[in-house]
């Protein structure tokens, strides 16, 4: 028995040496500079991170050995491992982002996709590239954008202001709980976020692939939203937008205050997430009291008709 | 004064060739076979819009008139036209009860859209462009028009994913020779002056047909078009 047993060990053994075998050869070294090409010659283009200057040239051949196996040679989304990716690889020939500082429609900055590197992509198969240096995450950035014109005819949108985060307090957070159910959130969300709303079912993105509303509930202390984790970073995913996704831009029906009031709400959402916002709400007794609107912030309406009448 | 006398003079000279000799290409969109049933919509989960709807509802991907004829099909010229400039006014885009009005707009490239929302619930507004750049805006009730152009010549399924019923389509063109047919199916291409033109009329199930036209004078040139129903 136990002859047998080392031999079984043995076989298996030598399989795995064998696989190792075939595989090794290939990945210890750069990727062979076979199969299709994108326009040679390269595109000189570039990318500017604080003071560091990528250049597409420089990233080719990490692309080639580490982003191409999904994102594909010719940064079309379709590497070899595609098909069994969900979500699918970003295309990066539409030049369409979904974590951006920059509004709806427009390109992101060097520095949105630099931090995407770098931060990886929850709840998807892109992970943490932090063994990168600055300079390659750089130079990844010059080179994807050799993949859209895009890139060569028009500027990175300009970044959204972001105006100070005002305190937490019961009534703010309560009248993010208003804009929540006003705004439809829930449609997509749920009435308590957990991603559940009548729509949820139905949703795809622009390429025609089921895609799921985020469940903020699920998440714990380590929770991760994909475009980072952060009360700005939060506040910047509804006024940019998640382009190529159905989650839109609330940046022209959200007054930058109100959005803050939103981004408190959001999350008392995270309910196993420690956060100053559930110890808010813990201390006004666990309950988002109904949101009362202020006369105040309300338009004032004029008290007799010549008070609008100005030409 | 008197500069402008003659600018006008030589003006009317140079467009009165145009204007005399002005042709028209017109003429019907039928389809043959059997369309697909078009799908029933609910729109139970929003109340506000299901009781502005006293006739059932159905999706508008395929929509008939009588004698078989074909609606929502964009004629254009696609070529021999010169790529006359936008328009100055807007084309405006209507969500009322849940739906697009119309299902399908034209529109010049940088001409400015106007995306109105005359429901009592927020919709978002989602042009799936693929060679323009693509953007998802959210309008609550009671916003503004939201405004944009397209730079690029494209045809853009648009989406709202608060009501996933909806769904229409902009086609956003290089030209300002455009009909859409409506009940009936008929089409007309006016001011034409004289050449050789390229007709093409798109729907957005069943694809694109084109047929070359030449305009000698101040007629009207009938072309028809018929596609073929898809059965599924």
């Amino acid at each position: 028995m136990k002859n047998l047993k080392q031999w079984k060990f043995r076989i298996a053994f030598g399989c795995l040496a064998l696989g190792a075998l075939c595989i090794l050869p290939v990945s210890a070294q750069d990727a062979p500079d076979v199969g299709p090409h994108p326009a040679q010659p390269l595109k000189p283009m570039e990318s500017h991170i604080g003071t560091v200057t990528g250049h597409a040239k420089g990233g080719k051949m990490d692309y080639r050995r580490y982003c191409a196996g999904c994102h594909g040679d010719l940064g079309d989304g379709n590497g070899e491992n595609t098909p069994w990716l969900d979500p699918r690889p970003r295309d990066f020939t539409i030049a369409t982002f979904k974590c951006r500082s920059t509004p709806t429609g427009t390109l992101p900055t060097d520095q949105d996709l630099f931090n995407t590197i770098g931060r990886g992509v929850t709840n998807s198969n892109m992970p943490v590239w932090n063994s990168f240096s600055d300079q390659q995450r750089a130079d990844l950035v010059a080179y994807i954008k050799i993949f859209s014109p895009r890139w060569e005819k028009e500027k990175a949108g300009e970044p959204i202001k972001i105006p100070a985060e005002p305190p937490v307090t019961i009534e703010s957070i309560a009248h993010g709980k208003a804009l929540f159910t006003k705004l439809e959130c829930w449609k997509c969300h749920g009435p308590e976020g957990k991603g559940d709303g009548p729509s949820a079912a139905t949703l795809t993105d622009s390429k025609d692939q089921p895609i799921r509303p985020y469940d903020f509930s699920s998440g714990r202390d380590d929770s991760r939203f994909k475009c980072g984790s952060t009360n700005q970073d939060i506040y910047k995913i509804f006024m940019t937008g998640v382009d190529g996704t159905p989650m839109p831009s609330f940046a022209d029906t959200i007054q930058p205050n109100d959005a803050w009031d939103l981004v408190h709400f959001l999350r008392t959402l995270q309910v196993h997430r420690h956060s100053k916002e559930n110890d808010v709400l813990k201390a006004a007794g666990g309950k988002i009291p109904p949101y009362v609107e202020k006369p105040s912030e309300a338009p004032s309406q004029p008290s007799n008709g010549a008070a609008g009448g100005g030409k | 004064m008197r500069t402008s006398n003659p600018c006008i003079a030589v003006a009317i000279v140079i467009l009165y060739p145009a204007l005399m000799f002005a042709g028209t290409i017109s003429g019907k969109v039928i389809f043959t076979g059997t369309p697909v049933k078009q799908k029933p919509i609910s729109m139970a989960k929003e109340p506000s819009c299901e009781k502005q709807h006293s006739t059932p509802i159905t999706t508008e991907t395929v929509v008939t008139g009588a004698n078989n004829t074909l609606e929502n099909v964009v004629v254009y010229i696609s070529a021999g036209a010169d790529d006359a400039s936008a328009p100055a006014q807007a084309v405006t885009f209507t969500q009322k009860g849940c739906q697009y009005i119309p299902h399908v707009i034209a529109l010049h490239t940088g001409q400015e859209l106007h995306v109105v929302n005359g429901d009592q619930t927020s919709h978002n507004i989602h042009p799936m462009a693929k060679t323009n750049p693509e953007w998802n805006k959210s309008q609550p009730p009671g916003s503004p028009p939201i405004v944009q152009k397209f730079d690029n010549p494209e045809f853009i399924s648009v989406k709202c994913q608060i009501h996933p019923w909806m769904h229409g389509w902009f086609a956003v063109l290089k030209t300002n020779h455009y009909s859409i047919t409506g009940d009936g199916g008929a089409f007309t291409l006016p001011n034409l002056p004289p050449g050789k033109y390229t007709v093409t009329a798109w729907h957005e199930d069943y694809g694109t047909q084109t047929q070359d036209v030449t305009v000698t004078g101040n007629e009207t040139k009938s072309v028809d078009f018929s596609f073929k129903a898809k059965a599924y």
